[in-house]
């Protein structure tokens, strides 16, 4: 029974597709089209491409999208370089029985809220917090070095959470290697460090890019980190977008900013699809 | 030589997990200070906190309302994610790649944009800011995720199998109750308990699209205003508590259901 | 006779391809009939014209004398049992024997009872309370096989049943099917592409090729006369050569001119076939093949295999099945010969 879907079934597989499609309709696709007519709009006015000129002329709007893009560069860069080695220990150098309870302990801390996990960064960072607070009873500095509201604060909430993704990629991506890939490759001769750079690293780049580009989207996207370990000192997009609507509920700014967030993003998106096709044949 | 790359590798693992515990250990501790700021020294331990959370009643309700909002909107976002994938794996319809698209796009997207875009649309339609919009945002970033997990476990097997049903005489109601859904239970469950996390551990859609009534990582919000707390603390442990006995349980259920 | 089933001129496209080319078949009440083919032939998917599974581009089907041709699964008189047998996984067997009586209303006690007696039919009595994932193949089979018949439908479709099944289990499957199908009385309507299979089934045997019939009839006149060249290579094996009518009674081959009785018109290109087990050495009475230089041998237990490139032309392999005993190595040059009420005279 080879030929799975006939055409019989008639109004049934609509009604089943069409609530979902409605849904996504209704709920994604409008809302972003309102979004898209808003953002030619100014603020109690008619058509203006003004948001748009205003982002692409004032340096503190376009900023935001440098401050963005920098930041999530280097939370990309540090994170890959953190949990590449980091996912390798767990599935090389860790007992098989035990890697499901690493992983489960790897884990463990981000199910608090999203907003406590970045509190609790806040903690740690304080004036008078874990860090500075261990510090000065060491000895290594003599007064608290200001670690809260600034972009350290920032990266170090990202890397916190993108290292346990990117370990989970990485980690996923290295247990499907075969053994006798690297078996086969000493066979031939070569060492450690060259196996690693001909055979793991090409096999595992997949792996690393699906987590960058997770990164990408979800960083560029993120309001509460920047917010609570950054502060206001030095916005990110996310904060941009929500001190319009906040602060001076102007939709139109607000909604034109969303838009070319999201295109940044969809340019990302393209690029790594293409990639990663690339990669595959 | 062996050796040392062995010590190194237990260094190595050992700060890497120091730095991912470093945090949640911190926020766990200072909720048992027994002064008023959650910074060292330790003054604890001190349940005074945890106490101020639960007489708290904005917190209490907030965190009844995210429950709420978690249940109802991971129950739709499964349902209509189930039957979507139903609908596309079992039937032939024109433009499917599209509409799988179409219903997948909003993976893509950041919370942040789709609440925006929601607040811009009820905002021009006048639908007010509520418990409600907020659960009509997290169905719209659950449901592709739900589809995605079902679509991917309909199978040519269980299609057979539904052909069967159909064979004997169930009617197409009676195949996706009696039969598509038993068989697809687990990929059911998971749908339901991710899209729960999911919903319980989102901020920004529930920020933008509340406003009285809210749901418990905005309050947890508004109490970040008065600075460090150990308040915040207690809520944060509280909130960790809750998600762990989640997992526990989802653990618990597959183990058993896997084993069996 | 009338008969159960009429399939008329169906043909089924699937897109440019044509899966089923204009074929017409009857199925007559309480018969065992196997459709059998390659995989392409166009068999399963005439068993899921049947079924309903499939509406077919052109054509009709009647059952008993109703136009069931656009009638979903359910509302015919037909049951499938699937290749994979597609047993719900998450229900007991007695649950999955039920369920089609569930479907049509039938009281919990009396569907159990009614389950209950079609298993122990099929020899499962012991299964009621077992999840298919505790039996084995051939329990599961015998479940699919109860599940179908426990609705007492007119027609039973088996698509591929016995496929899943190792040789041994096959082989006693197959007497149980037949066993099964001369108790109840069902049509049987079984896809296979096991010729074996077949022969052992079948009161009605049909080849199917290219998605056409390309031979009907009981199973013993399907093998001995076959009506094709397929059919005499796919219902068993034959050697086939090409010759010509030049006179009533008398064929031109590559072997010499044969006396053949026949009544294909003189002038006509014909396909001759031969039976391997009617293929003898060493008897210069009979038509003669001429020699051949031995290429191979198989024991068998019973009789030997062997196969031959005769010298009057080398492309031709020819098939034999000597006795046992028969004296006969690798390399041999031997005298080849058979016996001409045994020759087939295929016209396409």
């Amino acid at each position: 029974m080879t030929q799975s879907a006939n055409a019989r079934g008639g109004a049934v597989p609509w009604v089943a597709v069409g609530p979902a499609l409605l849904w996504t309709l209704a709920f994604f696709a409008a809302p972003f089209i309102a979004m898209a007519l808003v953002s030619v709009t100014v603020k109690g006015g008619g058509f203006s491409l003004a948001n748009y000129q205003q982002f692409f002329t004032d340096p503190s709007y376009y900023r935001a999208l440098f401050n963005s893009l920098e930041v999530t560069a280097i939370v990309t860069v540090i994170s890959i370089l953190l949990a590449y080695p980091f996912a390798w220990i767990l599935a090389e150098q860790i007992p098989e029985r035990w890697q499901r309870l690493a992983l489960i302990l790897a884990i463990l801390p981000f199910w608090t809220s999203y907003v406590v996990r970045s509190y609790s960064w806040l903690l740690v960072l304080a004036e008078k917090g874990v860090v500075n607070n261990t510090l000065v009873q060491l000895g290594l500095i003599a007064e608290p070095i200001q670690l809260a509201n600034t972009r350290f604060a920032t990266v170090t909430g990202f890397v916190h959470f993108f290292v346990m993704l990117l370990t989970l990629t990485i980690f996923a991506n290295l247990k499907q290697l075969s053994p006798s890939y690297r078996k086969a490759a000493a066979d031939l001769g070569a060492g450690p460090v060259r196996t690693f750079l001909h055979i793991i690293l090409p096999l595992t780049l997949p792996g690393i890019m699906v987590g960058a580009f997770l990164t990408f989207v979800l960083a560029t996207g993120d309001y509460i980190t920047p917010q609570i370990l950054g502060g206001n000192n030095e916005l990110l997009m996310p904060q941009l977008i929500m001190l319009q609507i906040g602060r001076r509920g102007d939709f139109p700014l607000a909604s034109a900013l969303s838009i070319l967030l999201m295109l940044v993003v969809t340019v990302a998106y393209l690029a790594c699809a293409r990639w990663l096709k690339i990669e595959r044949a | 030589m062996r050796s040392a790359i062995r010590l190194a590798t237990i260094i190595y693992a050992v700060l890497i997990y120091g730095f991912i515990f470093l945090p949640v250990v911190t926020l766990v501790l200072f909720s048992f200070q027994a002064t008023s700021f959650p910074i060292p020294p330790f003054s604890g331990p001190s349940l005074r906190w945890y106490q101020a959370v639960l007489g708290d009643a904005r917190l209490t309700s907030a965190l009844l309302n995210s429950l709420a909002v978690a249940v109802i909107s991971s129950a739709v976002a499964t349902l209509l994610g189930f039957l979507a994938a139903w609908g596309f794996a079992r039937f032939r319809l024109p433009a499917s790649a599209l509409m799988r698209g179409l219903i997948t796009l909003p993976l893509t997207v950041s919370y942040l944009i789709i609440g925006m875009g929601l607040l811009v649309l009820f905002n021009s339609i006048g639908f007010p800011k509520s418990l409600t919009a907020a659960g009509i945002g997290h169905v719209v970033i659950n449901l592709p995720l739900c589809f995605a997990i079902l679509y991917s476990q309909m199978g040519e097997h269980q299609a057979n199998i539904e052909r069967a049903a159909r064979d004997l005489g169930a009617k197409e109601w009676q195949v996706l109750t009696l039969v598509t859904a038993p068989m697809l239970w687990p990929a059911l469950f998971a749908s339901f308990f991710l899209s729960m996390t999911f919903s319980w551990d989102e901020f920004v859609i529930s920020f933008l699209l509340t406003r009285f009534d809210t749901t418990l990582p905005v309050e947890i919000w508004n109490l970040l205003r008065s600075g460090l707390n150990p308040k915040t603390n207690a809520v944060g442990s509280l909130v960790f508590l809750v998600s762990i006995a989640f997992v526990l349980l989802f653990e618990l259920v597959f183990f058993r259901k896997s084993r069996s | 006779m009338t008969p159960l089933v009429q399939v008329k001129s169906v043909s089924q496209k699937f897109g440019a391809m044509c899966a089923l080319d204009d074929v017409s078949l009857d199925i007559a009440p309480r018969s065992y009939t196997v459709l059998l083919g390659p995989s392409g032939s166009g068999k399963t998917t005439l068993l899921s014209i049947l079924g309903g599974f499939l509406v077919p581009t052109t054509g009709q089907v009647l059952i008993e004398g109703q136009d069931c041709t656009g009638m979903p699964p359910a509302k015919r008189p037909t049951t499938t049992v699937f290749q994979d047998y597609a047993l719900f996984p998450h229900m007991t067997v007695g649950a999955n024997v039920g369920f089609g009586l569930r479907m049509r209303g039938v009281a919990s006690s009396e569907r159990d009872k009614r389950a209950q007696e079609v298993l122990k039919l099929v020899g499962l009595p012991e299964a009621f309370g077992k999840k298919p994932h505790q039996l084995s193949g051939g329990q599961r089979q015998r479940v699919a096989l109860a599940r179908a018949l426990v609705v007492e439908p007119s027609v039973l479709l088996l698509d591929e049943p016995l496929g899943a099944l190792d040789l041994k289990l096959r082989r006693q499957m197959q007497e149980e099917l037949k066993a099964i199908q001369k108790r109840v009385g069902t049509a049987f309507v079984h896809v296979t592409h096991d010729q074996e299979e077949a022969m052992a089934l079948a009161d009605h045997c049909v080849v199917m090729s290219n998605g056409r019939i390309e031979d009907e009839g009981p199973a013993e006149r399907v093998y001995s006369k076959p009506a094709s060249r397929f059919s005499a290579t796919f219902m068993g094996e034959s050697t086939i050569f090409s010759g010509r009518v030049i006179g009533s009674g008398e064929i031109e081959t590559v072997f010499g001119r044969w006396q053949l009785a026949t009544d294909v018109k003189p002038g006509s290109e014909i396909v001759l076939a031969l039976r391997p087990e009617h293929v003898v050495i060493d008897q210069k009475q009979l038509l003669p093949l001429g020699e051949g230089r031995v290429s191979d041998v198989v024991f068998q237990g019973s009789f030997k295999r062997v196969t031959a490139s005769l010298v009057k032309d080398e492309s031709l392999m020819l098939l034999a099945r000597l006795p046992a005993d028969a004296v006969v190595q690798t390399g041999d040059m031997v005298h080849f010969a058979c016996d001409p009420k045994h020759v087939l005279v295929l016209t396409r």
